[in-house]
C-alpha cells in the first residue's frame, strides 16, 4: 500500500501549477503537504484522486493507477467545504457512501456510530443548513471516512474548528492511521503538523522546497533558536558572531544561531554580566522552516 | 447497485420530494381538471345570457314572421315591438334593450332593415337578425311569385360540394382543424417540458457545484456519467408530471365524454384523437428535452453561482422560444416550404416536426431521417459535453462567459 508520485507535472496553458514533485508515502503514514496559498496542493490532490491528468509523470497506488475502479478505497475531505445543504444528514452521508461502493445498511449504522463518537447523535435527521459551520465539517469528516477508505486525502481537515473538536478529530485520523489507513493531509497550522506527520512536503509555487522526513528535515536545517531572559540590557547581542536573526520579547530576546556552539559562546558572555532568568536551545520549529524556505523562494 | 442508478434515483427522488414540484403539479392537476370541466362552466353561464332587441316595424307586418324564424335560429334572442326609435334609444340606455332593428320597405319595395346597437362588438346578433330577415323577405317574395314550398326549396338548397384530397391519408380540412387543436396543446406542452426541466438541469448542477458537494462527487463518479445519470433522473420526473398529468385529465373528461362532442372540445380535436400523434409527441418530447437538457447541463456546470444560471442558458432558452414561435406560424401552414426545410434542422426539429406529423401526413423516410439527425446531434452533444463539464465542474471563478467553454476543455483535455 504505498502511493508514489514520481516527477509529477502539471501545466494549465502556460502555467505550472506543479513542477516535478517526487514523493513516496508508505503505509499507515500521514503525510503532511505545506504550501502557501496557490502553491498546488489542491492540483496534487487532484490529480491523486485522477480528477486531473499530470502533464507529465506519474502517480500510482501500489504500482496501479487511480481512478473511478478504485474510489471505494478512496476518502476525500476537500477544502471547500461542501454538502446539499437542504438534505439530512443521514440521506447525504447515505448517497455518499453508496456511491463509494457501500450499502445502505452499513452506512446507517456506521454513520450513527460516528455521530455518537462525535457526540452529536442527534443530527442524523437534520438538515444540514441547519447546523453550524463546525458541526458541517464534522459531517463533511465522516462523509469522507464512512466507507473506511485505504487513502485519505484531507484538504485543510481542522480549519474552522474549535480546540475541542480539533482534538476530536485529530484523534479520529490517529485511529485511522492505525487501522491501517494512509493518510495525506494539508494545513497551514504548523504545530499539527509537526504533531501528526513523520513525513513532510513544503510546496511553493508548485516544486517541492523540502521533503523528507521530519527528524532530518529539522537536524538538516541547521539553526537554532536561543531564548535568553536577563536582568540586563542585551542589545549586544544582535552584533553577535553566529547570530543571524535577532527578535526582541518583553522579557528578552530569541536568537536564530548558526549552531549549537554559538549558544555556549553566548552562555559565556552571559554569564559574567549578571543574573539570567533563562537560557534555553530549542529546535527550529516546522514555522520557522517553513516561513524561512517559502520566504526565501519569495525574494 | 450501478453509480450511475445511484445517481439517477437520487436525483429524481430528492426533486421529488421538494415542495415546489409537489406544488407546481398539485397547481397543473387543477387546472388541467378545471380545463377538462370548462365547457360546463360555460355553459351554466351562458344560461343566463339572453339579449332582448326591439323592433321598429314600419312594414306593420313582418314582426310576427320575424319572430317565428329567430326563435328557431337563436332561442337566446328575444324580440319585442317597440313604438319609435327615440323610446328604443331609452330603453337601451336603461340596458332593457341590447339594439334594436327598423324594417321598412326600400323603393324596390324590398324589406330592408338597419340595426342599431350602442356598440357593434357581437356580430353573431346581426348576422342572425340578417338571417332571419332574408328568410322572411324569401318567403315573400316566393308568395308573390307564387311558388309552391317545394319549389322554394329547391331555389334555397345550395350546390351539392364535396372536397377531397388526392393524397392518401391526408388529412381533410375538419381533420386538419381537429388536430390543430390538439398539436397546439401538445406543442405547448413539449415547449414547456423542455423550457422548465433543461433549466432545472441546469440549477441542479450548479447548486452542486456553489455548495462544493460537486468536489466529493467527481471524485467518486466520474462526471460523465454523473452528467447523464442527472438528466436522465430529471426526465424521469418529468414524465412522472406528464402521467400525472394525463391521468387526472383522462379521469375529469371521461364521466362527460357525452357532452363533449361539440363546444369547445370539437375545436380541440378530441374526437378525432390520433394515437400516433400522441406517441409522435412523446417521442419528439423525449429527445427535445435530451437535446436541451445536455446543452443547460454543461452550460450549468460552467457557473460558480447560482445567479448566472439564468444568464448562462439565456441563449438556450431563446432556441427554444424560437422553435415555438416557428411552430405556432407553422400551424396555420403547415404545408410551407420553410417550415419543411426547418423540420430537419435538430434543435427545431422536435417542435417542427412534430408539427407536421400532426397536422399533416409526412413521408415516413422524413420523419425517421429527422428522428436520425436529433439522436446523431444529442449523441454528439453529449460526448462534447461530457467533455466540457469535466473541466466545468473543477473550474471556479468569477467569470461567466463562453470562453470557458474554451477553458474547461483545456482542464479535461489535460485531466
Amino acid at each position: 500500500m504505498v502511493l508514489q508520485l514520481n516527477n509529477v507535472t502539471k501545466k494549465f496553458g502556460d502555467f505550472t501549477a506543479v513542477d516535478s514533485l517526487n514523493f513516496t508515502i508508505p503505509e499507515r503514514e500521514m503525510f503532511g503537504l505545506l504550501g502557501a496559498n496557490g502553491a498546488g496542493k489542491t492540483t496534487t490532490f487532484r490529480m491523486i484522486l485522477g480528477l486531473l491528468d499530470p502533464t507529465a509523470g506519474e502517480i500510482s497506488w501500489n504500482g496501479k493507477p487511480i481512478d473511478y475502479s478504485t474510489s471505494p478505497i478512496i476518502g476525500y475531505l476537500p477544502e471547500e467545504r461542501g454538502l446539499y445543504p437542504k438534505l439530512k444528514v443521514r440521506d447525504q452521508i447515505v448517497y455518499l457512501a453508496r456511491l463509494r461502493g457501500m450499502n445502505k445498511a452499513s452506512a446507517i449504522k456506521e454513520l450513527q456510530a460516528w455521530l455518537e463518537r462525535f457526540k452529536v447523535p442527534d443530527y442524523l435527521d437534520k438538515r444540514v443548513e441547519e447546523l453550524s459551520k463546525g458541526n458541517q465539517q464534522k459531517i463533511q469528516f465522516i462523509a469522507s471516512i464512512i466507507h473506511k477508505p485505504k487513502l485519505l486525502i484531507l484538504d485543510e481537515p481542522f480549519s474552522g474548528l474549535d480546540p475541542v473538536n480539533v482534538e476530536i478529530l485529530k484523534d479520529a485520523v490517529i485511529d485511522l492511521r492505525e487501522n491501517g489507513t494512509t493518510i495525506v493531509f494539508s494545513s497551514h497550522r504548523m504545530e499539527h503538523v509537526e504533531e501528526l506527520c513523520e513525513h513532510l512536503c513544503i510546496m511553493h509555487r508548485g516544486s517541492p522546497v523540502v521533503a523528507g522526513k521530519l527528524k532530518d528535515i529539522k537536524r538538516s536545517f541547521g539553526k537554532k533558536n536561543v531564548v535568553v531572559h536577563a536582568d540586563f540590557d542585551l542589545a549586544f547581542l544582535d552584533e553577535f558572531p553566529g547570530v543571524m536573526k535577532s527578535k526582541t520579547t518583553t522579557e528578552g530576546k530569541v536568537l536564530q544561531i548558526t549552531g549549537e556552539d554559538v549558544a555556549e559562546s553566548i552562555l559565556r558572555e552571559l554569564v559574567p554580566k549578571g543574573f539570567v532568568r533563562r537560557f534555553e536551545l530549542e529546535e527550529p520549529s516546522l514555522n520557522d522552516i517553513f516561513i524561512e524556505k517559502v520566504g526565501a523562494a519569495y525574494e | 447497485m450501478n453509480k450511475f442508478f445511484i445517481v439517477l434515483f437520487h436525483t429524481y427522488l430528492s426533486k421529488l420530494k421538494t415542495k415546489s414540484f409537489i406544488v407546481s403539479t398539485i397547481i397543473m392537476v387543477l387546472l388541467v381538471i378545471g380545463l377538462a370541466s370548462l365547457p360546463k362552466v360555460i355553459d351554466y353561464f351562458d344560461k343566463d345570457e339572453k339579449v332582448t332587441i326591439g323592433v321598429l316595424d314600419k312594414t306593420g307586418s313582418t314582426y310576427e314572421t320575424l319572430n317565428g324564424r329567430i326563435n328557431t335560429i337563436n332561442r337566446n334572442v328575444k324580440l319585442k315591438t317597440i313604438e319609435n326609435e327615440a323610446a328604443a334609444k331609452k330603453l337601451i340606455n336603461s340596458e332593457k334593450l341590447t339594439g334594436y332593428l327598423i324594417i321598412e320597405k326600400d323603393s324596390g319595395k324590398s324589406l330592408k332593415g338597419t340595426y342599431k346597437a350602442k356598440i357593434i362588438s357581437d356580430s353573431s346578433i346581426s348576422d342572425d337578425l340578417l338571417l332571419a330577415l332574408t328568410q322572411v323577405k324569401s318567403s315573400l317574395a316566393a308568395g308573390e311569385l307564387k311558388l309552391s314550398p317545394e319549389q322554394l326549396a329547391q331555389l334555397s338548397t345550395p350546390a351539392a360540394f364535396e372536397k377531397v384530397a388526392l393524397e392518401k391519408n391526408a388529412k381533410t380540412e375538419d381533420e386538419l382543424n381537429q388536430a390543430r387543436g390538439l398539436v397546439y396543446i401538445l406543442l405547448f406542452v413539449i415547449y414547456l417540458n423542455v423550457i422548465m426541466y433543461a433549466s432545472m438541469i441546469a440549477m441542479e448542477i450548479a447548486t452542486e457545484k456553489t455548495s462544493r458537494v460537486m468536489e466529493i462527487l467527481v471524485s467518486s463518479v466520474s462526471p460523465v456519467q454523473q452528467m447523464f445519470a442527472k438528466i436522465c433522473g430529471i426526465a424521469l420526473l418529468s414524465i412522472t408530471q406528464i402521467l400525472l398529468f394525463l391521468s387526472a385529465g383522462y379521469v375529469s373528461i371521461k364521466p362527460n365524454l357525452d357532452e363533449m362532442n361539440g363546444g369547445i372540445f370539437s375545436f380541440l380535436g378530441f374526437d378525432g384523437i390520433s394515437i400516433s400523434t400522441i406517441i409522435y409527441a412523446i417521442i419528439f418530447c423525449l429527445l427535445g428535452y435530451f437535446l436541451y437538457a445536455t446543452l443547460a447541463a454543461f452550460l450549468g456546470s460552467l457557473v460558480s453561482r447560482v445567479e448566472d444560471v439564468q444568464q448562462m442558458i439565456l441563449p438556450v432558452t431563446m432556441l427554444i422560444m424560437i422553435a415555438f414561435f416557428i411552430a405556432m406560424y407553422g400551424l396555420t401552414n403547415p404545408t410551407a416550404g420553410f417550415i419543411t426545410g426547418i423540420s430537419f434542422i435538430p434543435f427545431f426539429s422536435p417542435m417542427i416536426m412534430f408539427l407536421r406529423v400532426g397536422m399533416i401526413s409526412v413521408p415516413f423516410w422524413e420523419v425517421a431521417l429527422s428522428i436520425g439527425l436529433l439522436v446523431v446531434t444529442i449523441v454528439l452533444l453529449g460526448i462534447f459535453g461530457g467533455k466540457v463539464y469535466r473541466g466545468g465542474v473543477l473550474m471556479y471563478g468569477s467569470s461567466k462567459s463562453y470562453k470557458d467553454i474554451k477553458k474547461a476543455l483545456q482542464i479535461s483535455k489535460n485531466g
